[in-house]
């Protein structure tokens, strides 16, 4: 892990992996304003009391990263399930198989409020982004992009290959806290009936 | 205690100091785009530091008081005037009750801000009664006809002018380099830092998009998302930098050349389409 300078009110912690990166987010989180990328960790505050505060931290233990479970019915009528189960190689209900086969881990947050990259799903699903983005997805779309899923929180643009939808809010105000998923989250999509 | 809005301006939103520490759940900070400018009008109506002002693009604002309140226009340089008498910007201003306040044409710069005492008291999001453009969280744009409530004064308005000089055409701010400085060959540093830049239309409170000659990168593989804060120069596909506002996206996926330093931030918000802007590599590293 390298610390790189990040402006005057934050440092950037560069990691080898997202594994390392949830780690040092998982140490830091409790100590400090911090933020989790793909394999980065950014560390608000004065850059100098950080650089002290992550050289007197060890990263977390990965299982120790992990947060509570989440479970997300979803029913499985996606625009683009077709697609993907051609572009995988999979019929479509081995789709749905592979998608609820095992949980996914909520990584890092961006795009929109609420909305989190999920990662550590079955490796069968890899399918590339749509070639022309949708100027508009529905709220509750739940996707695929290269090896990742998500559900969209609200409606908005998106390129994402979309397999089923969900009634679960991801982002909602009046909740505590207001989005659904946070980092470290284990997700399990469910099939639900339509 | 609220004003009625007459004429809702160009773009009119409610701002404060921003709702930080959400980054984890996909919100950025917002909050005022020149902070020293809100801070000023704050503190000559008497008002907490915290207070919610109004963040007005391009001017075209009128409002109807319907109580008595004292007010401060700060920022960007406008004709303001109480019941068509023109009024001076930057000291405390009175608005008698059934007054109307005009913000009119901007004269120089871009964001010009009004307290008012007791503070905009709309209802917060977050802890916040900043509206996020990039994220649509928290309250509206002002619009025609809606009300705009005002909270209890809580502090006694200052008698004094606070100095401040309109931005002209041009603006110079410290950079921090990196994160990502070294995706970048010597010459785009170089470049970034040695030629002048110029703000383009496709300006707003997420971020100034600049045009100029465009940046090599050495490293082309794709960057993974990555976190970035307000003031990241991040250097999109085609090679131009992206200065982000206070709307900023919480994660970007092109590498951050260098980030501006705090204390300059302010300057970016009252830069017009065809300024020009100019890095300086700050000598302090921290």
């Amino acid at each position: 892990m390298r610390v790189l300078p990040c402006g005057d009110r934050a440092v950037l912690l560069d990691c080898a992996s997202l594994d390392e990166a949830r780690r040092w987010h998982a140490a830091l989180r409790d100590e400090a304003d911090v933020t989790l990328g793909a394999r980065t960790v950014l560390v608000h505050g004065d850059p100098a009391a950080s650089r002290a505060l992550v050289a007197r931290t060890r990263p977390q233990d990965l299982e120790h990263t992990v947060g509570e479970l989440v479970e997300i019915p979803v029913v499985y009528d996606g625009d683009d399930l077709d697609d993907v189960a051609r572009l995988t190689g999979l019929t479509p209900s081995e789709v749905v198989e592979a998608h609820t086969g095992r949980p996914w881990i909520a990584t890092f947050a961006g795009f929109a409020p609420g909305f989190v990259y999920l990662s550590g799903g079955d490796p069968r699903l890899d399918v590339p982004r749509r070639s022309t983005p949708r100027t508009r997805v529905p709220a509750g779309s739940v996707g695929l992009a290269g090896t990742l899923s998500g559900v969209y929180p609200r409606p908005s643009p998106g390129g994402w290959q979309l397999i089923g939808r969900t009634y679960v809010p991801m982002w909602d105000l009046d909740a505590d806290p207001p989005a659904r998923l946070r980092p470290g989250a284990r997700v399990q999509f469910v099939e639900a009936r339509r | 205690m609220t004003f009625l809005v007459e004429r809702a301006g160009v773009f009119t939103t409610v701002q404060d100091r921003g709702r930080p520490g959400w980054s984890d759940l996909g919100v950025s900070e917002s909050g005022a785009f020149d902070r020293l400018a809100a801070h000023q009008a704050n503190a000559l109506v008497g008002n907490d530091d915290s207070a919610a002002v109004l963040e007005v693009l391009g001017g075209d604002l009128v409002l109807v008081a319907r109580h008595h309140h004292v007010v401060a226009v700060t920022g960007a340089s406008v004709e303001v005037a109480v019941d068509d008498r023109p009024v001076a910007q930057g000291r405390a201003v009175s608005v008698p009750a059934g007054g109307r306040l005009t913000i009119g044409r901007v004269v120089a710069g871009v964001r010009t801000y009004v307290a008012v005492a007791g503070g905009i008291a709309v209802p917060d999001v977050l802890g916040s009664r900043s509206y996020d453009t990039l994220a649509g969280l928290g309250p509206d744009p002002l619009s025609v006809h809606a009300h705009l409530p005002v909270g209890p004064p809580s502090g006694r308005p200052a008698d004094v002018d606070v100095t401040w000089s309109p931005r002209l055409g041009e603006a110079t701010v410290d950079v921090v380099l990196g994160p990502r400085d070294d995706w970048f060959p010597t010459r785009s540093v170089d470049t970034l830092l040695g030629e002048p830049w110029i703000v383009t239309a496709h300006s707003d409170r997420v971020g100034l998009r600049l045009s100029g000659t465009a940046l090599e990168r050495s490293v082309t593989t794709e960057l993974p998302s990555e976190p970035c804060v307000r003031g990241s120069i991040q250097v999109a596909a085609d090679g131009l930098p992206i200065v982000f506002g206070p709307d900023h996206p919480v994660t970007g996926g092109y590498p951050v050349i260098a980030v501006v330093t705090d204390a300059h931030l302010d300057r970016l918000a009252q830069l017009r389409p065809g300024d020009q802007l100019r890095f300086t590599r700050t000598p302090r590293m921290p």
